[in-house]
């Protein structure tokens, strides 16, 4: 099959979504919202390691996208049970409450 | 085919968009799944069904419906209100991601890359997978058991303190 | 034997270390054992160096034997090594000699004293110490002995540390001398640059060869060399210390504050003669320096009460003696009364502790008396020392030491006959204090008990007692012969005979020691009633008074140096000199606290400090 657009393109695809992801990451206070913007950002990563690997025609872009989604597996369960560990202390789920390290 | 990528793209992005702003956090997941849906057409589009089906099954199948449960025991979606931010907060990470566009911008403008034709199957991820990179396999299942460790001694101590009325008021 | 010339200093040496680190755990006479035998048998080896050395050539130069190389940077390469001739042989033979003997003494004095084992660890050290200073053939090694000796004197006068007054008196000592130290390392530094050398015989040959005479040079060199020897001797200006070291232990002020390690400054005077010839000015110093400190010291014995300060004096006002003879030339003479001092100095400690141990630690001469019945042992050795003391004519070895010295002073010119003068006055009130210590301690009513030195504290005053009186003969017996030219060779007037005199000054010292002895038995013994009538006239009550403390220099020097210091030390109590230190620390402080307020806890702020920092660089890449 033959790939639609140049590869520029297809990584500023993949570019653009990571810095959504970003701007989500470091605006939302709901940790809710905060965990979502890091998975947009991980599979955006993802994204890139494909689309790069489809000009080579090797298979090890998406080995390497089956590692980034385990990671973002195993991610997603820790934070989310952090998620429920903020609650259950704090009553809130707004990140900027969580300041205990501060100093 | 520029186009399937261009409106899949767009449709990507937008949701995204969507997701990053919404007040509500189930309107946000179910935004991000059509995200992740559109990502995995783009993944069609460029010759990899294999990853296509890994983000539709695990991302969009596992991963969002874990945070739907969560978000429904916590039950902090429908509660929010003013959930987003002031319109001021965007300005400067807004800012940031534009400089860092730019610069990725700037890369990609020179390159003149050609993409290979032809479709990268299941077969061969699996060879490569079971080739080269069979540590990395096995160094993604300690993973993902310490991330299962982790979570049971979370939630571990989580359930005990939810039931002590149980326990105690049961005579 | 002379190959194995490094075991005399390294048998005390040893001997110290030994009892470092077992001494605690021996009991009963074993430390003192261990103690007696180090220093016994350094002086068995130098009995064997002396008779190898004399024998094989009188009047030769010294024999060198280097251990190994201790450094090599600038072109200096000092080594340790040992040093041997007339000079350096005479030293150690007395220093081995007197100590063993003052080693056997304390065996019993200190007995039953709680460190007894510390103390023979600190002698011990100390003769070593001594050894390297007197056999050093460098001048850095010569310091490092030099530096041992002041450490062993402070702690052996702080002893007794239990009592805050001996440490007092130990740290006066330490930080006088001090200053006396810090001239002689100048001294060393202005050698080193100057003549590129540490060894002691090369940089004489090079100084006599580089320097002229009396250049600014070698006048330096000799007044700082001088200013070291000054301290550790105790003689104008440094000399304060001396008195308030009595608070050590009797052997102790024996054996360092009077036979030894005060005539370190000797020593090196004499070791260094050539410097001193090149700088004649200097030379005079020297004298000058001897005669006043002689004349100070003998006056302010005259009216001391403690016995040991009155000892204390004697050793400064002898040490002066020395001096003048180091002035004028006389090299020859102011050794021979170095070991001539030593012996009767060291007796007359001894006897000194005998009394002071019998009645319990009482210092105050004026509450002894009639002792000469009850301690005999003490009477006949204190009798024999105070004789060579005070030069009764030709029966004591010290009649003749003084003789040469003073037939020296008036043999030399012009100035000399002044120093010769003050030598005169001083043999006069020599013979006048050590006599009314004599009268005072031991005549009077008797006392009901009686005491007999036992076998350790008895042999040293015998030994000591004999060489007093008949070191002389044996000197004038072999005047010239192999012995005295092999002690004497090395130094530049070369014999131990004195020089050509007239028949007026030749008789005036014997004359002048029994007027002193006379004056102090019509005083103290015949008529103290009317003695004790004119010592209460308000005139000669203040001489007394200010013979007593020493001519005022203690006072004076805490006007003038150790008030200034305190007042700077209360100003600067807040330590403005610390400031660009706190300055830093408060600068560290600050920049602390700043990066403190990056840590908010927040962590959307440091995921926007991650990203910030990731366009940076990027940007960097890309453009770069």
């Amino acid at each position: 099959m033959r790939p639609p657009v140049s590869l520029e393109q297809a990584m500023m695809f993949a570019g653009i979504l990571f810095l959504v992801g970003l701007v989500g990451v470091i605006t939302r206070r709901n940790t809710i919202f905060v965990l979502l913007s890091l998975e947009i950002m991980l599979n955006a990563a993802g994204l890139a390691f494909v689309l790069a690997a489809a000009r080579f025609r090797s298979a090890e872009g998406q080995v390497m996208f089956l590692f980034v989604l385990a990671v973002a597996a195993a991610e997603v369960s820790l934070g989310l049970a952090l998620v429920l560990w903020l609650y259950h202390h704090k009553r809130t789920v707004d990140i900027d409450r969580a300041r205990d390290m501060r100093g | 085919m520029a186009f399937a990528f261009y409106l899949s793209a767009a449709i990507a992005i937008g949701a995204t968009v969507m997701v990053v702003t919404s007040a509500n956090a189930i309107h946000g997941l179910l935004y991000l799944v059509v995200s992740f849906l559109a990502a995995a057409t783009v993944l069609l589009l460029f010759g990899a069904p294999f990853a296509a089906a890994l983000e539709v099954i695990i991302y969009a199948g596992a991963i969002m419906v874990l945070f739907v449960f969560v978000v429904m025991i916590l039950g902090v979606g429908s509660r929010e209100r003013r959930a987003r931010p002031p319109g001021r907060a965007w300005i400067g990470p807004a800012f940031l991601a534009a400089v860092l566009a730019a610069e990725l911008a700037y890369v990609q403008a020179t390159g003149r890359a050609t993409v290979a034709p032809g479709q990268v199957g299941p077969a061969a991820v699996g060879a490569s997978l079971m080739g080269p990179y069979l540590a990395g396999v096995e160094l993604v299942s300690v993973l993902l058991l310490v991330a299962l460790i982790g979570a049971f001694h979370l939630g571990f101590r989580l359930g005990e303190r939810q039931t002590p009325g149980k326990k105690g008021g049961g005579a | 034997m002379l190959d194995l010339l490094w075991i005399i200093p390294a048998l005390p040496l040893a001997g110290f270390m030994a009892l470092l680190l077992f001494g605690g755990r021996l009991g009963g006479r074993t430390p003192a054992a261990i103690g007696c035998l180090s220093v016994g048998l350094a002086m068995v080896a130098s009995f064997a160096c002396a008779f190898d050395f004399i024998l094989a050539s009188p009047s030769r130069p010294g024999i060198e034997r280097v251990l190994f190389p201790w450094f090599y940077a600038a072109g200096l390469a000092p080594s340790f090594g040992f040093y041997l001739d007339g000079l350096s042989l005479l030293m150690i033979v007395v220093i081995t000699f007197v100590g063993f003997l003052i080693h056997l003494y304390s065996v019993d004095f200190m007995a039953g004293e709680e460190g007894y084992s510390r103390f023979f660890a600190y002698m011990n050290l100390f003769v070593g110490s001594m050894l390297i200073l007197v056999l050093a053939d460098n001048f850095l090694l010569l310091y490092l002995g030099w530096e041992g000796v002041g450490l062993c004197s402070y702690l052996l006068i702080g002893f007794w540390y239990r009592d805050p007054a001996n440490g007092r008196a130990a740290v006066k000592a330490f930080v006088v001398t001090r200053v006396g130290d810090a001239s002689l390392l100048i001294g060393l530094f202005l050698i080193a640059l100057s003549l590129g050398t540490l060894d002691i015989q090369e940089a004489a040959a090079r100084s006599g060869l580089l320097w002229p005479r009396g250049s600014a040079a070698a006048v330096a060199a000799a007044l700082l060399l001088l200013g070291g020897a000054v301290g550790k001797s105790a003689q104008l200006p440094l000399q304060t210390w001396l008195p308030d070291a009595m608070a050590g232990p009797t052997p102790v002020s024996a054996l360092i504050h009077a036979a030894t390690m005060v005539t370190a400054g000797v020593y090196l005077i004499g070791r260094t003669h050539a410097l001193f010839t090149l700088a004649p000015a200097v030379l005079s110093a020297v004298a000058a320096v001897g005669a006043a400190t002689l004349l100070l010291a003998s006056a302010s014995a005259l009216v001391q009460r403690d016995l040991k300060r009155i000892l204390a004096y004697s050793t400064m006002s002898q040490i002066g003696y020395m001096f003048c003879a180091l002035g004028v030339g006389a090299w020859s003479a102011a050794f021979f009364h170095f070991a001539i001092h030593a012996f009767f100095k060291a007796l007359l400690f001894l006897a000194a502790g005998v009394v002071i141990k019998s009645l319990s630690n009482e210092h105050d001469i004026f509450k002894m008396g009639g002792l000469r019945k009850s301690l005999p042992s003490a009477f006949w050795a204190f009798l024999a020392g105070a004789c060579s003391l005070s030069a009764l004519p030709f029966v004591t070895a010290g009649f003749y030491s003084k003789d040469m010295i003073l037939s020296a002073l008036s043999a030399s010119g012009g100035v000399g006959r002044w120093f010769w003068a003050a030598g005169l006055i001083g043999a006069f009130l020599t013979s006048l204090y050590a006599f009314r210590a004599l009268f005072i301690v031991f005549s009077g009513p008797g006392r009901p008990w009686r005491q007999r030195a036992g076998f350790f504290m008895g042999v040293p005053l015998l030994a000591l007692g004999v060489l007093s009186v008949g070191a002389g003969w044996l000197l004038q017996a072999g005047a010239g012969g192999p012995l005295t030219a092999g002690i004497f060779g090395s130094l530049p007037d070369g014999s131990a005979a004195g020089g050509a005199e007239g028949r007026l000054s030749s008789l005036a010292p014997p004359f002048l020691s029994v007027a002193g002895i006379l004056a102090a038995g019509l005083l103290y013994l015949v008529l103290p009633r009317a003695r004790r009538a004119l010592a209460g006239r308000p005139v000669l009550s203040a001489v007394n008074g200010f013979f007593f403390s020493g001519w005022g220099f203690d006072r004076l020097y805490d006007l003038a140096f150790v008030r200034p210091f305190l007042w700077l030390a209360r100003v600067d109590r807040a330590d403005i000199l610390d400031v660009p230190y706190r300055i830093l620390a408060l600068f560290a402080e600050a920049a602390s606290r700043m990066l403190v307020l990056t840590q908010s806890g927040k962590v959307r702020l440091y995921v926007t400090a991650v990203a910030l920092g990731a366009a940076v660089f990027l940007g960097l890449v890309v453009l770069l």
